[in-house]
């Protein structure tokens, strides 16, 4: 098969973060501080990205901004020729660090909201203040006139605070507000049946997104991540593995997908010592699951196999217990009744207790 | 909604086109948001200054390319209209 090059990276400069929002999308397992690249990898990984064909860049955490070069790589990634999108709850960055970025090129900021008031976004970011401290930001962004995306995780417990996230969005100057229902990797696999909305939640968010988009057409740009685990089809995940973006982790090693260590017969390479470009094409991981020479039935027979490419690897490895399996999460799969069951049990069942992410 | 040849078409902070070496073609940057553009949506795209309204843009592709002005209009205010409902492109207050 011909093989794509990547049109989008995801940097992951480090996981330290002042949050520790219980569905993070880190893994378990965070790379410590002495781990993380210097600041001369990661331009350099930026320059080969830009040769290789990626155009947008997504610098992330953690927090981004806990690296004190975030303004140098900026600039690095500018001079090479990528579009810098900043991913960050904005907690701890000053008005003249905003300025700084700006300065150095920054395209847009995603910020992310925890919940739409102090009580729900500091309870849900495990930081007593943060809240107070992210709208202080969002209005030295807006000052700037730096573009901006609000991008807000729901889940049982903050679902209903949709409505607000929205006016709250038009309130801060943003282009879009990207409505994103919590997704099982990570931290958040570990609070499932805390989070997991209910189905009643689930359409209900279906509902207000899609009464949104058609009055504030024009206005503002909804981008909508459904419930995991309540539909019938699976995701479309990564647009097909190895096939549109990788990712960097805060030590280097390059993955298709920020979840992809879950994946235990997989080794990643390191851009520490390889060329990102020789990782692309011809790295094992990457090949992995490229292509459909990989599945198994009922995807291997299934005429949606080139639509949603048998979902996505990590929810098959989290339930099936095999990364090669059809995502369990689809109508097909000889596992789904148990999803089904699963969801069906999580619907009746009341609040516990959340597990926040330690590094 | 169409647009009328008075408003001026603006390409705002944080959307840019670029030249995409990789895939031999130019692109439009934004947030997110990454769109492939043909010869004509180049051409249109091109002429957007921020300065010149759309009724200025229309006659001068219109001239460039020896072409009715009438189907330039359509085309070009269906085109930048579709990116204004999107958020890529503005109007200049």
């Amino acid at each position: 098969m011909r093989i794509p090059p990547p049109i989008a990276m995801l940097a992951e400069l480090t996981h330290r973060c002042p949050l520790s929002c219980p569905y993070c999308s880190n893994p378990i397992a965070l790379a410590q501080k002495d781990q993380e690249l210097p600041t001369e990898t990661w331009i350099s990984a930026f320059e080969q990205a830009a040769e290789l064909g990626v155009l947008q860049l997504h610098l992330s955490g953690g927090e981004p901004a806990s690296r004190p070069d975030l303004t140098e790589l900026i600039s690095g990634a500018r001079a090479a020729g990528l579009y810098t999108n900043l991913i960050t709850s904005a907690i701890g960055i000053t008005e003249r660090r905003l300025a700084a970025l700006d300065e150095a090129g920054l395209d847009h900021i995603q910020l992310s909201l925890q919940g739409t008031d102090a009580e729900m976004a500091d309870h849900i970011g495990g930081y007593k203040g943060g809240y107070k401290r992210k709208m202080q930001a969002a209005g030295w962004i807006k000052d700037l006139g730096i573009p901006l995306t609000l991008n807000t995780v729901l889940h049982r417990k903050n679902l209903h605070q949709l409505p607000r996230a929205i006016e709250m969005a038009l309130e801060m100057g943003a282009r879009r507000l990207e409505v994103a229902i919590v997704q099982f990797h990570g931290w958040a696999l570990k609070n499932r049946n805390v989070l997991m909305p209910t189905k009643e939640q689930a359409a209900e968010a279906s509902r207000i997104v899609d009464e949104a988009r058609v009055r504030l057409k024009g206005q503002l740009v909804l981008d909508y991540v459904p419930a995991d685990y309540h539909s019938d089809t699976p995701k479309r995940c990564m647009g097909g593995w190895g096939m549109l973006g990788l990712n960097i982790a805060p030590d280097g090693q390059v993955l298709p997908c920020h979840a992809a260590q879950t994946i235990e017969n997989l080794t990643f390479q390191s851009i520490r010592d390889t060329s990102l470009r020789d990782i692309w094409y011809d790295g094992a991981a990457f090949n992995a699951y490229r292509g459909e020479d990989w599945m198994q039935e009922p995807c291997r027979s299934c005429e949606l196999k080139k639509r949603d490419f048998g979902g996505c690897r990590c929810q098959a490895m989290a339930i099936a217990g095999d990364p090669a399996a059809t995502d369990p999460v689809c109508g097909k799969s000889p596992l789904n009744a148990r999803v089904k069951a699963m969801v069906a049990e999580n619907n009746a069942s009341t609040d516990g207790t959340l597990i926040y992410r330690t590094l | 909604m169409s647009l009328d040849d008075a408003s001026v078409p603006v390409i705002p902070r944080g959307v840019r086109l670029h030249m995409d070496k990789v895939r031999d073609r130019w692109v439009l940057l934004a947030p997110e948001r990454t769109i492939a553009l043909d010869p004509i949506a180049h051409a249109i795209l091109q002429e957007i200054d921020g300065i010149r309204s759309f009724g200025a843009i229309v006659a001068g592709l219109a001239e460039k390319y020896a072409a009715p002005p009438e189907q330039i209009k359509g085309d070009a205010g269906e085109y930048i209209q579709g990116l204004i409902d999107r958020r890529i492109l503005e109007t200049a207050p």
